[in-house]
């Protein structure tokens, strides 16, 4: 099993993934109509997680930068909305997405030009230290950010007014919002599959690799990271844009490093090495911290035993240890 | 600086070049210092276009580091370096590659978690600058892919093509390394020990094949080397190093019959 995500050997999707994903898709589409709005709710969350998860491993991954301020990116997608419902009365959901994302651009563009002119323990230091920064100027600049008691979101109107938010704040975000939800979230899965399987995919891994070698096969390193750096907060700041008005408030919290500590442990979780990985981290850390804070008030305790357990147990991750078995069941001999 | 041509014509088929004036490369009274430690002392060459150059020295003579200078890994302290008459002293790696200078490293340097396939395949996504493609998968481009499955068979290495970098045995490892600088379609390259940590019996067929394509695609190639047999053999020219100078240049007839590099270098192994 290879150490690191590898595209060997790379194909068009096979017809088998394409049946699966077909399936895994219409499993979503169905369960509103199945479970309880609750747990609809959790699957909306892990969905949104799944594209923040997504938009980090792009660094990770890929790129082979561990990025411990995504919390930046996810914060300020959510914050973007937050300040365009309070100073502009702006309620679309489409318009959300482009000041949010639009937004964790523009951050991502300046963390970027100063993140990516160093690599390991460095680079990591300074993308946590540059999104503290933005997490004290959430907490001090309350006439903005609303301090600690952040700004609420209500339920916006969805596809440019079609869709008004409905009186059963539960039912819209269970039903419509769910659904808005998924087809955003599969459009930002398919747009990150693509992109990792491009020529400039392709250029990152190898920049993960062997920087200097990249560099002598004239892929100009610096300028990969920073786009990767500047996509990748794209997608967390879409993450975030989408949480927001699923939550109805953003506080500081989600500025603040430990829940950039939450994104790289669902992309470990599932497992960094792997396209999927992530995704099912993200579904997995939210169901397990979900039932830990109902479980009992030590649920910090409870949540950081079971992942220290499964991350022992399971390095390569849930997906990564899945595939493992899976080709050692064809192949015992390996 | 001696330019003959070499009486026997050295194995791997093809027509060794004709020189004779046409230089592509010219080094001009470059250094570099590590401390105070002079790598390289004001070295001048010159390399000939279609010269297949032996470059020997002992440790620490500064060869690894003259390529390193020329390529662009580190800078010059003092000095010009000129490329088909334009001056590279202060390019960048990447503005070099783009000239068309190339390189592979004395310790093999490859991506290693990538199919041997995506090694090359990469490297001519970069030469044609289609790395910039974001939203198209890597494997539509059928053209790229073919050309890189050509540079693998020329290679050798076609049927491991979906084998991971890493799987491979240290000869392949290093017939990869010198396929991906192959496939930068470079005007010079530049080769740092391309049999080292290699098993004898498969050193003459790396060479054969590497002194092969560089022949047939007409490249100009200048080979670091420890093992003399190797050098003596493929070069049609070789330079010899020293203390950060150059000691010697000439045909390996010339560099035979020259007592200071019998003394310095070589020692008894000339007479073998």
């Amino acid at each position: 099993m290879s150490a690191v995500i590898s595209v060997a050997p790379r194909s068009m999707m096979a017809a088998w993934q394409l049946w699966a994903c077909a399936a895994v898709i219409a499993v979503l589409a169905v369960l509103p109509w199945i479970i309880d709005p609750f747990q609809t709710l959790q699957i909306s969350y892990g969905l949104i997680f799944a594209v923040a998860a997504l938009g980090f491993n792009l660094l990770l991954g890929y790129t082979g930068l561990l990025s411990f301020g995504h919390a930046a990116f996810f914060g300020t997608g959510a914050y973007a909305a937050a300040l365009l419902l309070k100073f502009l009365g702006v309620k679309s959901m489409e318009l959300y997405i482009v000041g949010g994302v639009g937004a964790s651009l523009l951050l991502g563009v300046i963390m970027g030009a100063v993140c990516v002119r160093y690599t390991r323990i460095f680079f990591s230091i300074l993308a946590l230290a540059l999104s503290q920064v933005l997490w004290s100027l959430a907490l001090k600049f309350f006439w903005v950010s609303g301090g600690t008691d952040g700004l609420r979101v209500p339920t916006p109107t969805l596809l440019g007014g079609l869709v008004e938010a409905a009186a059963d704040k539960t039912a819209f975000l269970a039903h419509q919002y769910y659904y808005y939800v998924l087809v955003v979230s599969l459009a930002a899965v398919a747009i990150m599959w693509l992109m990792v399987r491009s020529p400039f995919g392709v250029a990152l891994q190898a920049i993960r690799d062997n920087e200097v070698r990249a560099e002598f096969v004239g892929v100009r390193v610096r300028r990969y990271r920073f786009i990767a750096f500047v996509a990748s907060a794209g997608f967390t700041g879409l993450a975030g844009t989408l949480w927001v008005p699923l939550n109805g408030l953003t506080t500081p919290d989600i500025l603040y490093w430990p829940f950039s500590g939450k994104i790289v442990f669902m992309a470990v979780l599932g497992g960094f090495r792997t396209f999927l990985g992530p995704i099912v981290g993200a579904f997995v850390y939210n169901y397990l911290e979900t039932f830990a804070v109902g479980y009992t008030i030590y649920w910090q305790l409870l949540l950081g035993v079971i992942l220290v357990v499964l991350v022992l147990a399971m390095p390569a991750g849930l997906v990564g240890t899945a595939i493992q078995l899976f080709k050692h069941s064809r192949n015992p001999a390996r | 600086m001696t330019t003959a041509t070499p009486t026997t014509p050295p194995p791997g088929g093809g027509t060794p070049p004709q020189r004779g004036g046409d230089s592509l490369l010219a080094v001009q009274e470059i250094s570099k210092a590590f401390g105070d430690n002079l790598a390289v002392d004001r070295v001048s060459l010159t390399i000939e276009r279609g010269a297949l150059v032996g470059l020997i020295g002992s440790n620490g003579a500064g060869k690894t580091t003259l390529v390193n200078l020329v390529s662009g890994l580190f800078r010059v302290d003092r000095g010009r370096l000129s490329f088909e008459g334009r001056d590279i002293t202060h390019l960048s790696v990447n503005e070099r590659i783009r000239a068309g200078i190339a390189r592979s490293f004395q310790l093999v340097n490859l991506f290693d978690h990538l199919s041997v396939l995506d090694n090359v395949v990469l490297t001519v996504f970069a030469r044609e600058g289609k790395t910039r493609r974001m939203l198209s998968p890597a494997e539509s481009d059928v053209a790229v892919h073919d050309e890189a499955h050509e540079v693998l068979r020329q290679f050798g290495l076609d049927a491991k093509a979906a084998t991971l970098a890493i799987e491979l045995s240290q000869g392949e490892r290093k017939l990869l390394d010198i396929a991906v600088a192959c496939a930068l379609r470079p005007r010079l390259l530049f080769l740092d020990e391309p049999t080292s940590g290699v098993r004898t019996r498969e050193k003459a067929p790396i060479m054969d094949i590497v002194t092969s394509i560089v022949r047939s695609g007409h490249f100009t190639a200048v080979i670091i080397e420890h093992d003399m047999d190797v050098v003596f053999r493929y070069s049609d020219r070789i330079v010899a190093m020293h203390q950060g100078r150059i000691l010697a240049d000439g045909t390996p007839d010339e560099i035979r019959a020259n007592d200071e590099v019998t003394t310095t270098l070589l020692g008894e192994h000339v007479h073998q």
